[in-house]
């Protein structure tokens, strides 16, 4: 008789191995890392932003600390970049296994489906994580060196310490990653529908511009306030003077909602489907 | 199949507890959205009717008006307490509609009117003077004391509230001071005194006949309609007595006992119900102070007093129309109704908290205290610091400085939030103001009340203080768009005056700065054409009231942010948790492989295996052999538990194989093509693949594997560069990992050259003889017949042969001529 136990199959540790070295993984990552210097660049060519007359918005302050460039970072790739970037972590993971048919063999080693789909979530979600944290760091690293240390310049006016502005950062990122969570549940549940893994990230993409034109139609009135893209922008809430904290509730609990459906249809889709690639 | 008959199809097949749960989650989301429409869409009907009313007033009771009125019946009651809807200046009974019917439909009988010189009513306008309006007004009580549909205290009594903005605020404090029979009073953003609100003197002490004159509110207010007169629908007298007070630019005597007459501080003893003051943040027609004079006149007289002020005026701002129409219904319906409810709180402020930004619009917090404070709650002194400094009033008062202007007051709620929005609107003119700021602030400051200051001027004439808020490094900005005017008359040698500034809510952040400021013009008030100079001086710090007691409760959030949440874990459990299936106990068996009446349809309606049963012995080299399409590749995939047969069972070594079967793991798999991560080298995939069935590393023969595979240098390369041989081989070195008893082999020779193949072919007959048992499936007929010691052959999903292939070929036949022969018969 073999030594075989389901709690020992596919380690978090292999699975992330397995992930790790691909030219997407390491692309995307590169990606991210890279985007805060070429920021740093393009405003050092291009000069300081100047006060508008209007409202200050979060470009008119990025150049003003290491902090304030990083939410510029934040705010210009949330609403494709980071959706890209968790949606490719997601949306890939099952389907590029169906595509390489290594998938069958994971299954008949034997990995359970359920604990297969778990740890290929954790590890998904956890790169998803990375990648959407990297940008901010990396972004406080390249503002740094390019604009030094100070208190974060808040859009609607005043000054924030930085100790105040790091814990402030601290909720901005953690709300950017349950915002994300809707994307990383659609890209999660398409991967497991569909052999390709284009189709996943593609389609995951692609009802967040399907939300975001909804959003936009603002005859649908508080309807919008149901549509998974409408919150994604809520952290800047938390660069107010006092940080309000409604739209981001708000945003969790239609993110929570939406992504804990979507995975559990996930998970039910995978439980029944024959696997035929 | 069309897709209705295909979702039919799908739920005969799905099982009883799942479409219970699909029933029950349905069932949930639509009474969610009927609950969410049925809210959206609510309006009970309200029965109206218009008539007309003749009153009768004048000093000598003998001018006869008639007076346009709507009466809004109670709904769903058939009797309720009264209220007096009053309408603001310039408007009519018609603007009170909306709110007249939300009354209705929480249970009261509502008169709404137009007043005398308003609308279709008759008669002119006498300022809510006690000869006219007041008359008006207690005749409407008259009027519904009949009506059926009104609730009475006692004969000829009903049980009224009078609620009204500005005009119809002021004619609700006047009608409780000389009708007994008002019970409660609702008045919004109206005067305490006229003179004062007109004719405005922040030095302490000070008289109206001093006061320096709103001009810009006064003309608005006094010729902002049309008619047949200069003031439109003014009486005539009230007419000239605006016109010579505009002329002069200072109050008259008559002028303010006139306007006196028509203010309720003139009765301020007697108003003695309960009464809700609402009272803008913007308005610079009515300030904070009117509110809180008529608040301390009828607490004077014992009766119970809230006060709200709201972040909306006569300057513009937010109206918070749904927030204070709410406070309005909880007030009647403590007082009025005289529910359990608890009457609103004794202070409320609104208090502009920040942007929502999913609606770009301001976040409205609401904080409250128990008790109302006044204007000058526990004061903190702040050090002003500023030399003396001269500064001059322009000839022809012309340029002015720019505080409040009606209208503005929109850009005064973004002001609140940081300061530095909208900074340039009030224009202070060079060399008309002086500044004294204090140090920067240690912690945040919230003013609430009128900061009050001691200052030595020299000269004669109006001066306007103001407040600014300096963040650091940031331009200073107002921090509400309110002036206080005060006449100095100090001569050359000078005078001490105590200026109170405008009442407020105003927070101060840490590191800001407040800045005192004294101009010498105001766009809103009349100033001398005269050039003058004045010298000011600060003699006192600033006094700061501020009430900490006020507390802000988070504006709660609706009930879907925990509901949403909660339904969609309760539908994830109903999607889950149906179709999980127990499995019972099973014991060993030593037979590698035991099918029976395995049958496969595919969505399609293929049927691709067909109650196949064979079985396979410790041992046996297996040949499963069958024509393309025979299902042999399917029979395998349920073999792998990859696919779900539709019935029959598959058991390995006497267990029951399903999706991730256990007994799986002494299975070894090569089925339609190999897969490896493109990415990894040869090793790297099969030391993953090892790793990830979690079995120790001495167990996988690692060794072995990679003799077969026989890759050499290859290993080391990513997979993507191998070619198709290579693959195979080392997909076949993959399924022997762990030597697994069990070895399933598909189309194993595929793209091997001869040496290869021949070196297969004894892999295959020397693992079978260690004891283990090999399945190969193949359509290559002279590979099996030298491979293999048995065979099953399948054709269209069937068995149509099984057994030792000597057998199946009989004697002296080829494999490939018993093989077509049998093929023939089966199909």
């Amino acid at each position: 008789m073999t030594t075989y136990h389901v709690r020992r199959t596919l380690p978090l540790r292999v699975e992330a191995v397995r992930q790790f070295r691909r030219r997407r993984t390491l692309v995307a990552f590169a990606i991210l890392l890279v985007l805060p210097w070429v920021l740093v660049a393009a405003f050092k060519l291009g000069g300081d932003p100047g006060r508008p007359d209007g409202l200050p918005s979060l470009v008119d302050t990025a150049t003003s600390s290491a902090l304030n460039f990083a939410l510029f970072a934040l705010f210009v790739s949330t609403g494709f970049l980071l959706v890209v970037a968790v949606a490719l972590f997601c949306g890939d993971t099952v389907a590029s296994e169906a595509n390489w048919s290594s998938l069958r063999y994971l299954l008949a080693a034997p990995v359970p489906r359920a604990r297969l789909l778990r740890q290929k979530l954790i590890v998904a979600l956890s790169y998803a994580v990375v990648a959407v944290v990297s940008l901010p760091l990396m972004s406080l690293v390249a503002g740094t060196a390019g604009f030094g240390w100070g208190a974060v310049e808040l859009p609607t006016g005043g000054t924030v310490p930085v100790s105040t502005a790091l814990g402030r950062m601290a909720i901005i990122v953690g709300y950017s990653l349950v915002a994300q969570l809707v994307v990383a549940a659609l890209a999660f549940l398409l991967s497991v529908t569909t052999d390709s893994p284009l189709g996943a990230v593609g389609g995951a993409v692609g009802l967040v511009i399907v939300s975001n034109i909804l959003d936009a139609v603002t005859a649908l009135g508080s309807w919008r306030d149901f549509l998974p893209t409408h919150w994604m922008y809520s952290w800047m809430d938390a660069l107010q003077p006092q940080i309000q904290w409604a739209g981001m509730a708000k945003g969790t609990a239609v993110s929570v909602a939406y992504a804990v459906v979507l995975f559990a249809l996930a998970f039910r889709r995978f439980r029944t489907r024959d696997i035929v690639s | 199949m069309r897709p209705a008959g295909a979702l039919r199809a799908r739920w005969g097949r799905t099982g009883r507890s799942t479409r219970w749960a699909a029933a029950g989650a349905a069932v949930v989301l639509a009474g969610g959205a009927a609950a969410w429409g049925a809210t959206a869409g609510d309006a009970a009907h309200v029965e109206t009717s218009s008539q007309r009313i003749a009153v009768v007033d004048g000093p000598k009771d003998d001018q006869r008006v008639t007076l346009d009125t709507t009466f809004y019946k109670p709904a769903g009651a058939s009797k309720g307490p009264a209220i007096l809807l009053a309408h603001g200046f310039g408007g009519s009974k018609r603007d009170v509609a909306d709110e007249a019917r939300g009354l209705a439909r929480a249970g009261y009988a509502v008169l709404a009117w137009s007043a005398r010189g308003f609308g279709r009513s008759s008669g002119e306008i006498a300022l809510n003077s006690p000869d006219y309006e007041v008359k008006d007004t207690r005749q409407l009580i008259d009027w519904l004391a009949r009506r059926p549909e009104v609730r009475l205290d006692g004969p000829g009594d009903p049980r009224v509230g009078m609620a009204g903005e500005s005009y119809g605020g002021a004619i609700a404090l006047m009608t409780a001071a000389y009708d007994k029979r008002v019970d409660a009073i609702a008045p919004q953003i109206t005067w305490n005194s006229l003179p004062d609100a007109l004719f405005p003197d922040a030095a302490a002490g000070a008289e109206p006949a001093d006061g320096v004159f709103k001009k810009l509110w006064a003309g608005l207010f006094f010729t902002g309609n049309a008619g047949r007169t200069a003031c439109g629908r003014f009486l005539p007298s009230l007419c000239d007595m605006y016109q010579d007070v505009a002329a002069k630019g200072r109050p008259t005597e008559a002028a303010i006992s006139t306007l006196r007459r028509s203010s309720p501080a003139s009765v301020a003893d007697r108003i003695k119900v309960p009464a809700l003051l609402v009272q803008g943040q913007t308005d610079s027609l009515f300030p904070l102070g009117q509110a809180d004079a008529n608040a301390r006149a009828i607490a004077a007289n014992g009766a119970p007093v809230s006060v709200v002020w709201f972040q909306g005026g006569h300057d513009g701002g937010d109206p918070e129309t749904e927030r204070v129409q709410g406070l309005v219904r909880d007030f009647f319906d403590a007082r009025l109704m005289r529910s359990a409810k608890p009457s609103p709180d004794g202070f409320t402020v609104t208090r502009a908290g920040g942007l929502d930004s999913s609606t770009q619009e301001v976040v409205v917090d609401e904080a409250t205290t128990r008790r109302y404070p006044g204007l000058s709650g526990d004061p903190s002194a702040l050090p002003l610091r500023g030399n003396e400094q001269t500064i001059f009033n322009p000839a022809g008062g012309s340029p002015t400085s720019i505080s409040a202007l009606p209208g503005l007051g929109a850009l005064g709620s973004f002001g609140s939030l940081g300061g530095s929005l909208g900074g340039q609107l009030p224009a202070d003119m060079p060399g008309q103001t002086a500044a004294f700021d204090t140090r920067p602030l240690d912690h945040p400051l919230w003013l609430t009340g009128a900061a009050s200051v001691r200052l030595r001027v020299t000269g004669d004439g109006p001066l306007f203080a103001k407040l600014y808020d300096v963040p650091p490094g940031g331009s200073a900005a107002p921090a509400r768009r309110l002036a206080a005017p005060f006449r100095v008359s100090g001569g050359a040698r000078g005078s001490e005056v105590t200026v109170t500034l405008p009442a407020m809510d105003y927070r101060f952040d840490r590191g800001h700065r407040l800045r005192l400021v004294i101009a010498t013009t105001d766009m809103g008030f009349a100033t001398p054409a005269e050039p003058s100079s004045y010298k000011v001086r600060v003699v006192s710090p600033l006094t700061v009231p501020s009430v900490p007691s006020l507390e802000t409760a988070p504006a709660p959030l609706p009930v879907w942010v925990w509901g949403l949440p909660v339904a969609g874990v309760a539908l994830a459990l109903a999607i889950l948790l149906p179709g999980r299936r127990k499995r019972g106990a099973e014991t060993d068996s030593d037979v590698p492989l035991e099918i029976s009446g395995l049958t496969k349809a595919y969505k399609n309606g293929h049927l691709a295996v067909s109650d196949l049963s064979f079985r396979v012995e410790k041992g046996q080299v297996l040949g499963l052999l069958g024509p393309n399409g025979a299902g042999k590749t399917t029979t395998l995939r349920m073999l792998m538990g990859l696919i779900h047969p539709d019935s029959g069972s598959i058991r390995i070594f006497g267990h029951r194989v399903y999706p991730g079967a256990p007994v799986l793991a002494r299975l070894g798999s090569f089925v339609e093509g190999p897969g490896f991560l493109p990415h990894l080298s040869g090793r790297d995939n099969l030391d993953l693949y090892w790793r990830a069935t979690g079995r120790p590393l001495d167990e996988a023969h690692l060794e072995e594997a990679l003799q077969i595979a026989d890759l050499g240098s290859a290993l080391d390369r990513t997979v993507r560069t191998y070619s198709q041989g290579m693959r195979q081989r080392l997909a076949i070195a993959q399924a022997m990992l762990g030597l697994p008893d069990l070895l399933v082999l598909d189309e194993p020779t595929n793209g091997l050259d001869p040496p290869q193949i021949r070196e297969m072919r004894e892999v295959l007959v020397r693992y079978a003889a260690a004891g283990r048992t090999v399945i190969v499936s193949s359509h290559l007929l002279a590979e099996v017949e030298q491979t293999c010691t048995h065979a099953v052959v399948m054709a269209n999903g069937r068995r149509v042969a099984a057994g030792p292939v000597a057998e199946i070929t009989g004697s002296g036949r080829r494999l490939e001529d018993a093989f077509l022969e049998i093929i023939g018969e089966g199909s």
